[in-house]
């Protein structure tokens, strides 16, 4: 066994010294093809990376609720009886509900005057608990803070900027620190919000509005209609349970049916989330299969030259078996040599399709809508294996076709006539 | 006197499919070591198909074949592969060296195959080419050397294993009248060495140096005798 080996290596050497421009030809064509699909799949990659971040810049396993009108009767109230919970509402349920990580209630207004100096902004207040910072990624940059339990209980006038709308009022200067005058009351900016790129909202973006506790919203703005409640699961799985566990505890409370889907308009952004991996896992597929395609074209073009050297060599194949060579020793070096072939341009391509993501990671993305949007090429090693694959199959098949071409070669008739 | 080739009853039919051709219709045939064997015949007649069954590059559709005493007519491809390595050493027409190695590598090349080390190799090639007198080429390549050089490399090549027998198929046939002379000249020599010779010729002159001459037609043997000294 290791004779036939060493044997097929020579036999390979000394073949491949002969053709060392067709190699670095076929070489190229394999690289070419490697670093195509691994870009295809590092594009894909970084996408859908891309894309579930700035899904979940709202936050994830929510469930927003818009109080809605009843339609069925229940308890002596007929249908088409409006739903309106408080906020004391949204306590009772809390504590009853223990597969929620937070729930809460929001207080929207949505033009109120917003004045610093001589700039004044029309924009949306929000009143919630600090519990709402959190599960809505309102991450304060350094030097701030979001809302905290002491404000809600001390009805402080504190307020957290999205950072669209402090850069809309302060412009440059650092929002934290200064007085705010909001409907004519002065507020203390706490914090301001991190930039995010977001593409799920209810209400408006996150970076175009301002939170204030719930307590002074009530005091300030003299208002406690609850706009939306809020919650999330600790496990997405639990969502469709927690939907109908919330029905169950508030129904009686809010004269309406647990039974009834309409007494609140849903929006299960866990629904959505399985949408889009399934579109996510969709699109890598495609991107995989164009990818393999093309690698798979690579292939036959290494497979065609192959096919033409057996047919050069016939005669030369024909006169090695006449000498004693074994089936094993003829198509050996055939398979060796589509192998070395996918192996080195299958290296190259590697090597180049790293360089070219690494590169174009120090890209920023920030400031250009379309990069943001696409993210940076991302590698990973189930996109390594998966192309090391194929590129095995590729080699494999190229060398062993014609090989097995070469061997079925029949001496007699190829020595015989000149 | 041993037996090389021992053949009996032998019979190969090609069959295309659409056509059937018995190119050999029961043959019997012998050579005894150190025989040097001229087979004639017109074209046709079955001379190749023989001469490429006693080489084992084909397997006979009917009867018994021992080369060596060994009954080769069942054998696989791979232990035919062995035999064709070992115990034949081939001489074509066309000389058929591999165009793009040197004259030593291509008479290794059968040594290769054979499993033979490399410095015994080496020695071995020296040895075969100094002894067809081209110790000075054996670096040249097949395109360097005339009609005549190329086909004393192919002897040497089919000498390197110590084959039971040498086999050629029209020698001659691509040299002019001097070249030809000199491997007529090295093919006596080889005979007197005790080397078992079978050629397949046209050449009446290459012929009558042989010891025995063996006429085919039409697929069977219609003389076979000693030629007059």
């Amino acid at each position: 066994m290791k004779k036939n080996l060493t044997l097929i290596l020579q036999l390979f050497l000394q073949s491949a010294r002969l053709q060392k421009k067709r190699a670095t030809l076929t070489i190229a064509a394999l690289a070419w093809g490697t670093v195509t699909i691994l870009l295809l799949l590092a594009f894909g990659e970084g996408l859908k990376q891309q894309m579930m971040s700035n899904e979940q810049a709202m936050g994830n396993n929510l469930a927003i609720l818009w109080p809605g009108e009843t339609t069925i009767a229940y308890k002596g109230l007929p249908p088409g009886h409006a739903v309106r919970p408080r906020i004391e509402d949204v306590d009772f349920a809390r504590p009853r509900m223990p597969e929620l990580d937070a729930i809460w209630a929001e207080l929207t207004s949505w033009r109120t005057a917003l004045a610093y100096g001589r700039k004044t902004v029309n924009g949306r207040v929000i009143g919630t608990i600090a519990d709402y910072g959190n599960p809505r990624k309102h991450f304060p940059r350094p030097g701030g803070r979001f809302l905290n339990p002491d404000d809600e209980n001390e009805k402080r006038r504190v307020v957290f900027l999205g950072n669209e709308m402090a850069k809309d009022i302060f412009g440059d200067e650092e929002p934290v620190g200064k007085t705010l005058l909001i409907n004519n009351s002065p507020f203390t900016v706490i914090g301001v919000m991190q930039r995010k790129r977001q593409s799920s909202t209810y209400g408006g973006p996150d970076a175009q509005h301002a939170v204030i506790p719930q307590s002074t919203f009530k005091a300030v703005l003299g208002d406690d209609r609850v706009n939306v409640v809020v919650f999330r699961v600790k496990k997405a799985s639990d969502m469709d349970q927690a939907l109908k566990h919330l029905s169950q505890v508030l129904g009686p409370r809010l004269g309406f049916d647990p039974e009834d889907s309409h007494a609140f308009g849903v929006w299960n952004t866990v629904e959505g989330q399985k949408m889009s991996e399934k579109i996510f896992i969709g699109l890598e597929l495609f991107f995989g299969i164009i990818g393999a395609l093309t690698l798979i074209i690579g292939g036959v073009g290494v497979a065609n030259i192959m096919y033409a050297v057996v047919k050069e060599r016939t005669k030369e194949i024909g006169v090695k078996m006449a000498l004693g060579a074994r089936s094993a020793w003829i198509t050996g070096p055939f398979v060796l040599e589509g192998l070395v072939y996918t192996f080195l341009g299958g290296l190259f391509g590697a090597l180049i399709a790293i360089v070219i993501v690494t590169g174009l990671g120090f890209v920023k993305l920030e400031g250009n809508d379309v990069l943001e949007f696409l993210g940076h090429p991302t590698l990973s090693w189930p996109i390594g294996a998966a192309t090391i694959g194929i590129l095995g199959l590729c080699g494999l098949a190229a060398g062993y076709f014609p090989a097995r071409r070469a061997a079925a070669i029949d001496p007699a008739s190829t020595l015989r006539y000149e | 006197m041993t037996a090389i080739i021992e053949m009996q009853g032998i019979r190969k039919v090609y069959d295309t499919g659409k056509v059937k051709v018995e190119a050999l219709k029961g043959i019997d045939f012998s050579v005894q070591q150190g025989e040097f064997v001229a087979v004639v015949g017109p074209s046709g007649s079955g001379k190749s198909t023989l001469m490429n069954l006693i080489g084992c590059l084909d397997t006979p559709t009917e009867g018994r074949y021992r080369l060596g005493g060994e009954d080769v007519s069942k054998f696989t491809r791979d232990a035919l592969a062995d035999v064709r390595n070992r115990r034949v050493g081939f001489v074509f027409q066309g000389f058929n060296l591999l165009p793009q190695i040197s004259a030593f590598e291509n008479v290794e090349l059968p040594l290769l195959f054979g499993g033979v080390p490399p410095k015994k190799r080496r020695e071995r090639v020296e040895e075969l080419l100094t002894k067809v007198g081209l110790s000075e080429r054996m670096d040249h390549k097949p395109t360097e050397l005339s009609g005549g050089q190329m086909q004393r490399v192919a002897i040497a090549r089919a000498l390197a294993m110590k084959p039971d027998v040498v086999l050629a198929d029209e020698p001659t046939g691509n040299l002019d009248t001097s070249a030809g002379g000199d491997i007529m000249g090295l093919f006596t020599e080889l005979w007197r060495q005790g080397s078992t010779l079978v050629v397949i010729t046209h050449d009446l002159t290459l012929a009558r140096r042989a010891g025995r001459v063996v006429e085919i037609k039409d697929g069977k043997i219609v003389s076979d005798g000693e030629v007059a000294a």
